[in-house]
């Protein structure tokens, strides 16, 4: 097994703005949108956009959620090993509003499509935009596409890519695990 | 641990404590789904179960058959008032003939104890016990103990009396089987001729006064008395029962603690309990009611998983 960095803390921490950025660009003062991150791993993408929209950008009252696409997902009693839940936390509705899905890396497609049926036990939302940190391309199922795009990656279907947080694993990085 | 050991939820028996805690923490995912606007998700679209009732139901078959549509689950029911049986099929024959049209599932009460586990090793499907005669209810301790957790924060190390009618209880001897699993003390309270034999051989102790039994307890799990299955009298008169054996407001009132009062329904109001006890915010009886669908959403869900498709 090897593995290779793809970005650094410190390109992370230029991607992580930049997505910001975009967002305010498009959603102002996201009066009206909703952040939702997916579970599990969306979620520390999420609040740390979050993180950044409030210190750098002034903004208050962000309206953040946790999805969890578990029991809405397509390979169920299909895959070997069994699914486990995370909690989900969407303490508004959605109803009309503009919903952005937050996840780290996007590979098939497949929990983004859970994640679009999941979201409608919240009402129906006004629109629905994704935002990624890796866009792992020619790798689609389906015909889903990142509006906000941290990075694109070209990466084998043997290989995995894992997004480490400061908050979890210690370190802001992302590395290509080959076998 | 992410999946159950068995195939099938016969009894608590057969259970292992990290079960009863995969279970519980599975149910807190579907107590949050039937609290949101839509109570759906689509995990069983291409489950089918079958819901068997040869004996009366209505709300542990209004449960199970919420907890399967809730999971996108194609439903059937069949109650034996109204089927074959009558006309002298026999119990596999019965089943296997529903199996034939592909059900995967089959959620079964049947007066005779034991008619799940025979049936576990006669046909091909995932089986539920949902009560047979007065043997086990595993989902009815399930959703108690799961109740008893959300109210009191854990199940371990409380002190639980368990009121009534034990000898012909299903729901007492789950309940024993769950609660000494998940490590909390357990006592029996009731006349001495419904309180059978041998029940200290499973760990609990027996008290038949029941204020002290009250002073002991955190949770009282008040049970019906059940006078269909009493072929003999066992005790002199109903009045003298709720004399003995009846909580009322002032009997709680008088204890130094608030105690937690439990009732698996149907309620005879003014027998186990009065009505101003029933109604007080000591009693957890309609949290029950609600835990319960979303603990048959947990154990349907993860039997489910455990039947490898195609």
């Amino acid at each position: 097994m090897s593995q290779k960095v793809l970005l650094t803390s410190k390109e992370m921490n230029i991607i992580l703005h930049r997505l910001a950025c975009q967002l305010v660009e498009n959603h102002n003062n996201l009066e009206n949108s909703v952040l939702i991150g997916i579970q599990p791993r969306g979620v520390y993408l999420a609040h740390r956009i979050e993180k950044i929209l409030e210190e750098e950008y002034g903004l208050t009252g962000i309206k953040l959620g946790h999805l969890d696409i578990t029991f809405y997902r397509d390979d169920f009693r299909r895959s070997d090993k069994p699914l486990e839940a995370n909690k989900t936390r969407i303490d508004f509705v959605v109803e009309d509003k503009r919903v952005i899905f937050i996840d780290d890396v996007l590979y098939t497609g497949r929990s983004i499509r859970a994640a679009l049926t999941a979201i409608q036990s919240f009402g129906r939302p006004k629109e629905i935009e994704l935002l990624t940190l890796i866009d792992r391309r020619f790798s689609r199922h389906l015909p889903i596409q990142p509006d906000y795009n941290g990075r694109q990656v070209d990466a084998i279907n043997e290989e995995k890519v894992k997004v480490n947080w400061q908050e979890n694993e210690g370190e802001d990085a992302v590395y290509l695990i080959s076998k | 641990m992410s999946e159950l050991s068995v195939d099938h939820l016969l009894g608590i028996k057969y259970l292992k404590k990290e079960d009863i805690e995969l279970i519980f923490q599975t149910a807190d995912h579907f107590k949050e789904v039937i609290n949101r606007p839509i109570k759906k998700v689509p995990s069983l679209r291409d489950v089918t179960i079958a819901n068997l009732f040869f004996e009366n139901s209505t709300r542990t078959r209004l449960s199970f058959e919420l907890a399967e549509k809730r999971l996108s689950a194609d439903v059937v029911n069949f109650s034996a008032a109204s089927s074959s049986v009558k006309k002298g099929e026999t119990l596999i024959d019965t089943v296997n003939n529903i199996l034939s049209m592909k059900v995967d599932m089959v959620v079964m009460r049947h007066p005779n104890p034991g008619a799940g586990i025979f049936l576990s090793k006669h046909v091909n499907a995932s089986i539920i016990n949902a009560g047979d005669g007065a043997h086990e209810h595993p989902t009815q301790a399930l959703l108690d103990s799961y109740s008893i957790r959300e109210k009191l924060g854990e199940v371990a190390g409380k002190k639980v009396v368990i009121v009534g009618d034990i000898l012909h209880s299903r729901v007492a001897l789950s309940n024993i089987f769950a609660l000494k699993l998940q490590g909390a003390e357990v006592k029996v309270c009731g006349p001495t001729t419904l309180i059978p034999k041998y029940i200290t051989s499973l760990g609990v102790e027996v008290e038949t006064n029941l204020r002290k039994a009250l002073e002991w307890c955190d949770v009282a799990n008040m049970l019906r008395v059940q006078h269909e299955r009493m072929d003999i009298s066992y005790f002199p008169s109903t009045r003298e029962y709720v004399q003995l054996f009846g909580v009322n407001k002032a009997i709680l009132d008088s204890l130094d603690k608030e105690i937690v009062v439990m009732h698996p329904g149907p309620i005879n109001r003014g027998v186990e309990i009065t009505s101003d006890v029933a109604d007080s915010d000591q009693a957890i009886i309609l949290d029950q009611v609600q835990n319960g669908v979303a603990v048959r959403m947990a154990v349907i869900y993860l039997l489910a998983s455990k039947i490898k498709q195609l």
